[in-house]
């Protein structure tokens, strides 16, 4: 599973990178983690409010920062939908 | 307890059980009881604050009545409940109110507006979508790209943090309605009036190049919310922003005590009364640098209005502290050229002038 956070650097988006971080952790999945924080970029999925959250290039959250839990369960509905 | 509730309680809930479907509508149930008592005990407990916070001050602190100290005091323990607390309620509504607009939703409703009506419905859009202002750059592109005018979008940028939602509540809790209204109504035309200028004065070639060949119609999915998640919403809210804004509440209740116990009646009359006319100058100049929080301020506004300051003054601080903010321009010149900024800051500075100037002159 490929996660990316997508943010300018602000304090909610590293708040959002941390929840990834603990929601890989909780989903027991192999997860690569990274952050995408050139505008340009961010601009390419269709994102209009940040902090936003790609897994497997589907914008799954935007604008908010989601609870651990709820991006786990993202996780592992998108692996689900791999065949893995 | 009995499970009484008021008839148009209940069809709001039935209408969150029709839309949760049945499994969670007992669990709907639960919550709505929760949120009605906590509701009553906010009311009790508020309703006694100012009794309490004099028995404080003169029954066990044994202060003496006349004396600078007991005043402060007695501001401090009286304001600071209660200003937290109405702050708490406030966050509560504004968030659930904010539940049911999105970037998206706003984006779409906008797209090819013409001037005039567009920038109205921009203002009042930018009031009440939720955004968090590291978002400013990806929104302005996301608008633009989608044909929102050039106008219009800025409209909505500027009314955003213009007109503070959790700023007008509070307005309107401690300063009454009409200065609730004057502060809504003169923010949203600073907004409208300021993205109408932008718009005539065609500024696109200052947009920079590379912001139109971004494709964002790449659609994020939008779930239904049920009454329990927006409620739900509505409580991260309160802790998330109470939890960030109540140092600034305290701090800001702190000063406006000693302004209110130490400061001699119509000190401030001489330099920030409305006979100063270089104050509302002064006033939105000092308040651009400084970044600082609407909610912290209102104490302060609150105090320095009683000792003599004119309220337009006062008011002209407030929104530049939160219009016009440096870091956020640093933000926006990724994608605006400089002139553009410039313009921006010119027209929305010039609108807070005539406002402050404006309430000077009217209250």
């Amino acid at each position: 599973v490929e996660i990316k956070v997508l943010g300018t650097g602000c304090a909610s988006c590293r708040l959002l990178y941390r929840a990834a971080e603990e929601a890989i952790a909780r989903s027991g999945r192999t997860a690569t983690l990274s952050k995408v924080e050139a505008v340009e970029e961010i601009m390419r999925y269709g994102v209009m409010t940040t902090p936003a959250l790609v897994i497997d290039g589907r914008v799954v959250f935007a604008g908010k920062v989601p609870a651990a839990r709820e991006i786990a369960k993202a996780i592992s509905a998108s692996a689900v939908g791999d065949g893995v | 307890m009995t499970e009484r509730l008021s008839p148009a309680l209940s069809e709001a809930l039935s209408r969150a059980d029709a839309a949760a479907g049945p499994p969670s509508s007992l669990r709907a149930r639960r919550r709505l009881l929760q949120l009605l008592l906590a509701l009553a005990t906010w009311a009790l407990v508020y309703a006694r604050l100012e009794v309490l916070a004099s028995w404080l001050t003169f029954g066990l602190l044994g202060l003496d009545r006349r004396s600078s100290l007991s005043a402060a005091v007695e501001f401090f323990l009286y304001e600071a409940p209660k200003v937290l607390m109405l702050l708490a309620l406030i966050v509560l509504g504004v968030g659930i109110v904010r539940s049911f607009f999105t970037a998206e939703r706003t984006r779409r409703a906008l797209a090819g507006k013409g001037q005039g009506a567009g920038n109205l419905l921009a203002g009042l859009l930018g009031v009440v979508t939720p955004f968090c202002s590291c978002s400013a750059v990806p929104l302005f592109i996301g608008f633009v790209t989608a044909g929102v005018p050039l106008g219009v979008t800025f409209s909505f940028l500027i009314a955003a943090p213009m007109v503070n939602e959790v700023a007008l509540a509070l307005l309107f809790a401690l300063f009454g309605w009409r200065v609730a209204a004057l502060y809504l109504a003169s923010g949203l035309s600073i907004a409208i009036v300021a993205g109408m200028v932008i718009g005539r004065l065609r500024l696109e070639r200052w947009v920079e190049p590379w912001v139109h060949g971004i494709d964002t119609t790449a659609a994020v999915s939008e779930a239904g919310m049920t009454w329990e998640d927006r409620l739900r919403l509505g409580v991260v809210a309160v802790k998330d922003i109470g939890g960030k804004v109540w140092p600034f509440v305290l701090a800001g209740i702190a000063v406006g005590a000693g302004i209110h116990g130490y400061v001699p009646q119509d000190l401030l009359a001489a330099f920030m009364g409305r006979d100063a006319w270089w104050s509302v100058p002064l006033a939105v100049l000092i308040g651009i640098p400084l970044y600082s929080n609407a909610a912290g301020m209102m104490p302060v506004a609150q105090a320095l209005l009683g000792k003599g300051a004119a309220l337009g003054t006062v008011l002209a601080f407030m929104m530049s502290t939160t219009a016009l903010s440096l870091p956020e321009m640093v933000i926006l010149r990724k994608v605006l050229a400089g002139r553009l900024i410039a313009v921006l800051v010119g027209v929305v500075g010039l609108g807070i002038l005539a406002v402050g100037y404006l309430f000077n002159v009217l209250l």
